[in-house]
């Protein structure tokens, strides 16, 4: 019993003492933080993403506290709501920002864009991209070989196996911008994600002539500019045979899209469309050569 | 074109080098040393490297079938390599359920734990060797006599050179060199003759499996290191000979400490370990608890394997000499 | 022994199956197509429209920039149209069309076989003469030669190296070059050691061209200054680095260029070119080219016009073989797999490799074991197996620390992975990354 005691009583003494040094230390080395920092932090969705442009929440937190206005500083993940609750922490009003989604501008799968060549090296988007144009007649698209969905830290991007092309999970995507950098073929953009998810893109980035962009894949860009002419907001460019809808000017009216004669436009979440598109639709195949 | 080409990056050829090659070659050089085993234990070798083989290819393909789901892994060999020198480094006549406990640690915890082939960080067989002698140190010191010694007894207990030495030195007059050196003289399974195991090393030498590193510098800082003690003073127990030929020193210098996964990779690292290795042998030879130590060093060398792999840089061209 | 580099190094099977073929000239195609970039750095201006009649050796492309070489007409005929043409690369580039009529040569050239051994010019005019005739570095690296010969203020260069290693396997059109034009090839010596006003000259072999090595050594006997040195049989014996090494014992430092150590290196191919440009005149307009492979009916040498079809080549060394798998411009260890064979020769084309399917195709990688078999053979004394590892993570920084920068690409690693690592697929991938950091820095 006694040898209990005297065991408890040592470890317990060897504790308190620890404990006050331990307590002493961490007065005097003691680091004077804003408290605020920590309130943000915890503000924040704790991903870790780097979307914002900062190595971390932490860091971005701080940012916010020291910033001036919370101008330019946005958490893509948490989006409006979590920049509001930030604002509110720091008395200051949060910049309107606008939810945005990552789009995959290519549509070129395994049956409109057929393989011509097999690749045999490390399963990487970015090492094929340094060798060469890839295994199809386009050497613009999609490589299909994941380099988005690895670098997605939110599990939201998936190859779809039959078309081998990726696909965004519009419920996880947060807009953090790490697939667009990892793409090496920069196909993927940051769109807004539009009124009830609406939206409506080019989904191509073939900037070959048109007879050399639709021999290699069905759905590509042609560069034939119809498009452009049917758009009542001029919210298409056209630049290097590759018609582009800006976000900002789209009214998503949905003229564009039946006039594409490859049917490269894309409309996302609209209904269907009631009555039939224009017949010119399924006809002539015009090339800009 | 009809046929789709291949495109890859270079280069485009291969030298035909396999995993399952360098585990074949290793498997031949350990053949003799195999035969020494069955001349002198007879059924009772075989019947100890068959089941060793068999558990842990059994445990290998169980385990990453059904815990791992992956595809299985047998077809690159180092499972049988793993059964085949745990065998050799245990006493012929070891109950079979502890050798069978023995191939589970060293597949299971030491090897597949980790991710497997290539990943771990012991060498599975010195890890189940060391994992059995610490749980079953009577069962794994008992040596039986060698067939050729005692056929008439079943004599259960003899004990090796290193443990004489360590117990009664005076005991050992004559030095059994010869003996030691053909494999006459009580050990484990595989560690019996010194010559077989270098006949595996010249083989492994001449195929370019391993370089000569590792074993040529445990065997150099071992000798030496008795060496210089027995100048000093010239005791039974200091003798540079004896050391180099008892015990699992040649297996473990040729065989276990040569694992390609856990060794480093650089020529400068490999000398690191192989001195490494060396001294911590004959310090726990000479003044540790067991009369052994090549298992305990290499062990504690593989720990060390990372550490050394991070500070030994292989001589890069153009750094040492300019204008040589 | 032998001379030889010191670090890692490996043997691959020769498979010189061309070897001792007498170079062959190729038909003239009925079009050429000329990208206007066939070298290292800006791609040319083309200076003709379509419909503009052009002879062999009119310029058709300007060079832009210093780092440049200027593209000549290899046909005589007319512009078809410049547009987007596939090459080596995979990718889609500008190139020139060439429609082909009769075999017209421009005046100046001299199309006879007599020897020029006397040159009256001044080093600065023959520098101006190769720039003039869009030479590049002909083993297939395509880096100007005429940049390559101006050293950077505040070098000298003390010694010419000569390149006759061809220590791919497989390629042999070095080798027949070397037998068959020694002594242009010997004057073309001659020409460059003026120009860098270099007293002393190596020729390196490697000894399995050893009718080469005696014919050289021969003949440098009337050449005071050229030695001539074999080698051992080992990749990548023809690296720049590798190369000064085995002959001078001196190592360039990392990042920096041959003349640091006070070395010049020029492939044989080169000076063969050079020797025509500046004694006949003739701009880089055909090259020869091994066209090979286990499978190929006809394993041949063959001179051809820049722009010709691969696919002409390919007949005239008995076709595709049924079971090719991969066609590889170069040789096997760092030549560039093809995507199609509807491609021309470019000034870079040293050989055209068909590899049958079971030998082009990949095995499946598994992990590595660390056997360090890749630490052993680096040629540069890297560990590919950490800088692979760094790739995969991204670790930027200890990949620079660890000098991935410095590596040749030459595949000795990957070659000899026992689990089939793609080792260079990601070190190339990790050394273009942290070029750019570097660069980024810089800035």
């Amino acid at each position: 019993m006694s040898v209990i005691l005297a065991a408890v009583a040592t470890l317990g003494a060897i504790g308190a003492g620890s404990a006050g040094i331990l307590y002493l230390v961490s007065q005097k080395f003691k680091v004077e933080e804003d408290p605020r920092i920590q309130e943000v932090q915890d503000a924040l969705p704790a991903a870790n993403c780097g979307g914002c442009g900062f190595p971390g929440c932490a860091a971005f937190a701080a940012a916010c506290v020291h910033a001036e206005s919370l101008e330019g500083l946005n958490c893509p993940v948490g989006g409006q709501e979590t920049m509001d609750r930030v604002a509110a922490i720091l008395g200051q009003t949060a910049s309107k920002t606008t939810k945005k989604i990552a789009v995959v501008r290519c549509s070129g799968s395994c049956e409109e864009r057929p393989r011509q060549n097999l690749y045999d090296g490390a399963s990487r988007c970015s090492i094929a991209a340094a060798l060469y144009g890839g295994d199809t007649g386009c050497s613009f698209g999609c490589l299909g070989l994941g380099d988005c969905v690895d670098a997605c830290t939110f599990d939201a991007i998936h190859m779809n196996p039959e078309t081998m092309l990726p696909e965004v999970d519009e419920d996880k995507c947060t807009a953090c911008g790490a697939c667009v950098k990892a793409c090496p073929k920069d196909i993927i953009e940051l769109r807004k994600q539009g009124p009830r998810s609406r939206r409506i893109y080019v989904s191509c980035v073939n900037e070959d002539k048109g007879g050399v962009a639709r021999k290699a894949c069905n759905v590509a860009c042609i560069g034939c500019s119809k498009c452009q002419q049917v758009c009542p907001f001029d919210a298409i460019t056209m630049e290097n045979n590759l018609a582009y809808i800006i976000d900002d000017k789209c009214r998503l009216c949905r003229k564009c899209a039946p006039v594409c004669p490859t049917n490269s436009i894309l409309e996302i979440n609209f209904p269907p469309r009631k009555e039939t598109p224009p017949a010119a639709k399924e006809k002539e195949v015009p090339i800009t050569a | 074109m009809e046929q789709k080409l291949i495109v890859s990056p270079s280069p485009h050829i291969h030298s035909g080098d396999t995993i399952q090659k360098n585990m074949v070659a290793v498997l031949i050089a350990l053949i003799p040393a195999f035969l020494v085993a069955l001349y002198t234990f007879r059924l009772d070798a075989l019947l100890i490297t068959a089941l060793s083989v068999l558990f842990c290819v059994g445990f290998e393909y169980l385990i990453v079938r059904f815990v791992m789901k992956k595809e299985p892994t047998i077809p690159d060999g180092s499972a049988i390599i793993t059964g085949v020198l745990l065998a050799f480094n245990v006493p012929a006549g070891l109950p079979v359920w502890i050798l069978a406990l023995g191939c589970l640690f060293a597949i299971g915890v030491v090897k597949l734990s980790f991710g497997g082939l290539g990943n771990n960080i012991f060498n599975p067989a010195i890890a189940g060797r060391i994992f059995l002698l610490i749980s079953f140190p009577a069962q794994m010191t008992s040596w039986p006599a060698t067939a050729i010694a005692d056929t008439a007894t079943d004599a259960v207990s003899s004990a090796t050179v290193l443990g004489l030495l360590k117990q009664s030195p005076e005991a050992l007059e004559a030095l059994p060199l010869q003996q030691m050196f053909l494999g006459l003289e009580p050990g484990s399974l595989g560690e019996m003759s010194a010559a077989a195991l270098l006949l595996g090393l010249i083989f492994l030498l001449w195929k370019k499996v391993i370089t000569w590193h590792i074993p040529v510098t445990i065997l150099g800082t071992v000798a030496l290191f008795t060496g210089i003690l027995f100048l000093i003073d010239p005791l039974p127990q200091y003798n540079p000979l004896i050391h180099l030929f008892s015990g699992g020193l040649m297996l473990g210098a040729i065989f276990m400490a040569t694992d390609y996964v856990t060794s480093p990779l650089t020529k400068k690292g490999m000398i690191i370990y192989g001195v490494g290795i060396g001294f911590v042998t004959v310090a726990i030879r000479l003044w540790g608890a067991y009369p052994e130590g090549i298992s305990f060093a290499i062990l504690l060398m593989n720990a060390f394997t990372p550490l050394i792999n991070s500070y030994t840089t292989p001589k890069r061209f153009g750094e040492v000499v300019k204008n040589g | 022994m032998l001379k030889s580099f010191r670090i890692g190094g490996i043997h691959p099977q020769e498979n010189k199956l061309s070897a001792g073929m007498a170079i062959q000239p190729v038909a003239v195609p009925e079009q050429v197509v000329l990208p206007l970039l066939q070298h290292i750095g800006a791609p040319c201006q083309p200076v003709v429209r379509k419909g503009d009649k052009v002879k062999v050796g009119s310029l058709i492309g300007k060079s832009v920039g210093f780092v440049s070489a200027q593209i000549h007409s290899s046909v005589s005929g007319t512009v078809l149209k410049i547009d987007k043409a596939m090459d080596a690369s995979g990718y889609k580039r500008d190139a020139v069309f060439i429609k082909v009529e009769e075999d017209a040569w421009e005046e100046q050239i001299d199309r006879s076989d007599e020897l020029v051994t006397e040159c009256s010019l001044t080093p600065k005019e023959i520098l101006d003469r190769i720039a003039a005739a869009g030479i590049v570095g002909m083993g297939g690296a395509t880096f100007p030669t005429h940049v390559k010969l101006t050293p950077p203020p505040g070098t000298k260069a003390e010694l010419l190296i000569i390149n006759g290693v061809e220590c791919e396997p497989y390629l042999t059109s070095d080798h027949q070059l070397m037998m068959e034009k020694s002594d242009e090839i010997l004057v073309g010596i001659t020409l460059v050691m003026s120009v860098l006003n270099v007293q002393r000259a190596i020729i390196g072999i490697e000894n399995n061209k050893k009718d080469a090595v005696s014919l050289f050594t021969k003949k440098v006997a009337a050449y005071p200054g050229i030695e001539v040195q074999p080698l051992k049989v080992q990749y990548p014996q023809g690296s720049e680095k590798q190369l000064i090494d085995a002959l001078t014992g001196r190592q360039v430092p990392s990042g920096a260029l041959p003349i640091s150590v006070g070395a010049v290196v020029q492939n044989v191919g080169t000076l063969f070119a050079i020797y025509e440009a500046v004694q006949k005149n003739k701009p880089l307009v055909e090259r020869v080219v091994t066209v090979t492979g286990k499978e190929v009916q006809r394993p041949c040498n063959l001179r051809a016009r820049i722009g010709t079809p691969l696919t002409k080549l390919i007949d005239a060394a008995g076709g595709l073989p049924e079971n090719t798998g991969k066609v590889i411009s170069g040789g096997p260890m760092m030549g560039k797999a093809l995507a199609s064979v509807d491609i021309p020769v470019t000034k870079g084309t040293s050989g055209i490799l068909m590899l049958p399917t079971p030998e082009a195709k990949r095995k499946a990688m598994n992990d590595c074991i660390r056997c360090g078999k890749c630490v052993q053979v680096c040629p540069m004394g890297l560990n590919p197996t950490l800088l692979m590892t760094l790739t995969e993570y991204e670790v930027w920084e200890r990949a620079e620390k660890n000098a991935i920068t410095d590596c040749i690409e030459c595949g000795s690693c990957s070659y000899t992975c026992p689990a089939y690592r793609p080792l260079l697929d990601y070190i190339r991938l990790g050394k273009s990354k942290v070029n750019g950091i570097i660069r980024a820095r810089k800035n």
